[in-house]
């Protein structure tokens, strides 16, 4: 039963190998889908290119789907599965920042990494950056801390604080997905530019 | 080589999902990017500066009970994900040394903002607990409310800002 790490009683060793594994399997993901390209990953937001909503939501809902019947036939124990932690204010301007992150560099940090991996240049200017950031975010942290550690709301899950069942609520992303994925197969051909979709 | 072209979207989403379901299969957690960049951070002032990392209550965490932050799964998936995009790239002909930019700007401006946009952008994960793999794709697969939070907020920001930094784009 899973998760193999706890029920299996991993060494240290072995966890970390399988890190390393899992990591390799992500990298070449990410750089397959070609979020390797910063112009590639922009197009999200002016409509000619949404590679970046496709693969999300997709990657999402089969993980979600996935861990959902491994734990209905006793495979997978997801209470042992982390859950991350909401903070409510946190979240929403830690999110914010991103976006603006996002816009500007053209990478979040995944993608960033996996851009770095095939010998992108901005790529490792954007991942600099990245360590930057973190190194100011620590050396902040007392003048935001009332922020970051405010408005606990702790591990909640979006099924019981809309008070319906998991498989219910896997339901209604999966129809939503499916709005979002025809709106962007629209939006391609509205705003398409093939001179940067065709160069990569 | 023979420049292959991208592998398609929802066959890709299949894959990444497949990868985060093994993840938590195997190891009981999500997929992280932005936590790997901070460990190497923390690693590093640590080794420039001992004394400082172990009087910050933010460093000092990673240390404790003899712990090292680049002897984590996150560190080691973090260096997994470079040889993993590494061989996608040789595979499909794409591994160059190159600036990725719009022909409108300038390198030395494509640099500038790519650098900006990661101070934000790990910042920002700082804050919110995760970046867009750690907190809302994996966050989202576990049903987490931060999760769809962080999702809708970042995409939302983003579109937001999109136009004032259109010129870098398109």
């Amino acid at each position: 039963m899973g998760p193999l790490s706890i029920f299996s009683e991993f060494s240290e060793g072995l966890n970390l190998l399988i890190g390393f594994l899992i990591g390799i399997g992500f990298g070449f993901a990410l750089e397959q889908a070609g979020f390797s390209s910063s112009r590639k990953l922009a197009g999200m937001f002016y409509g000619y290119d949404t590679t970046v909503l496709k693969v999300f939501f997709t990657a999402a809902i089969v993980a979600l789907i996935g861990s959902q019947l491994l734990s209905f036939f006793g495979l997978l124990n997801l209470n042992l599965v982390f859950v991350n932690p909401y903070y409510l204010g946190a979240t929403i301007v830690g999110g914010t920042i991103m976006g603006a992150g996002f816009i500007m560099g053209g990478f979040c940090p995944g993608t960033g990494i996996s851009a770095l991996s095939i010998g992108k240049i901005d790529a490792l200017f954007f991942l600099f950056g990245g360590m930057v950031g973190a190194f100011l975010f620590a050396e902040t942290f007392p003048f935001v801390q009332t922020l970051a550690m405010g408005s606990y709301k702790g591990p909640l899950k979006i099924d019981e604080w809309l008070g319906v069942s998991p498989g219910v609520f896997t339901l209604l992303l999966v129809i939503v997905a499916v709005g979002l994925f025809w709106l962007a197969e629209l939006a391609e051909k509205k705003f398409k530019r093939p001179e940067i979709t065709s160069e990569f | 080589m023979n420049k292959k072209s991208y592998m398609n979207p929802y066959i890709a989403g299949v894959l990444l999902g497949l990868v985060l379901l093994s993840a938590m299969f195997f190891s009981g957690r999500g997929l992280g990017a932005s936590g790997g960049l901070k460990y190497t951070v923390v690693a590093a002032v640590a080794a420039i500066d001992k004394d400082h990392a172990m009087q910050s209550p933010y460093y000092s965490k990673y240390f404790e009970d003899g712990k090292s932050p680049l002897k984590s799964w996150l560190a080691l998936e973090v260096l997994g994900m470079i040889l993993g995009g590494f061989i996608s790239g040789a595979i499909s002909g794409r591994l160059k040394f190159k600036i990725e930019k719009s022909p409108k700007i300038s390198n030395k401006k494509r640099l500038l903002f790519a650098f900006l946009g990661g101070v934000f952008f790990v910042y920002g994960a700082q804050l919110a607990r995760g970046c867009t793999s750690g907190a809302a794709l994996s966050g989202m697969a576990v049903l987490s409310v931060a999760g769809f939070v962080t999702m809708i907020s970042i995409f939302g920001s983003a579109y937001l800002f999109a136009w004032f930094f259109r010129k870098l784009w398109i």
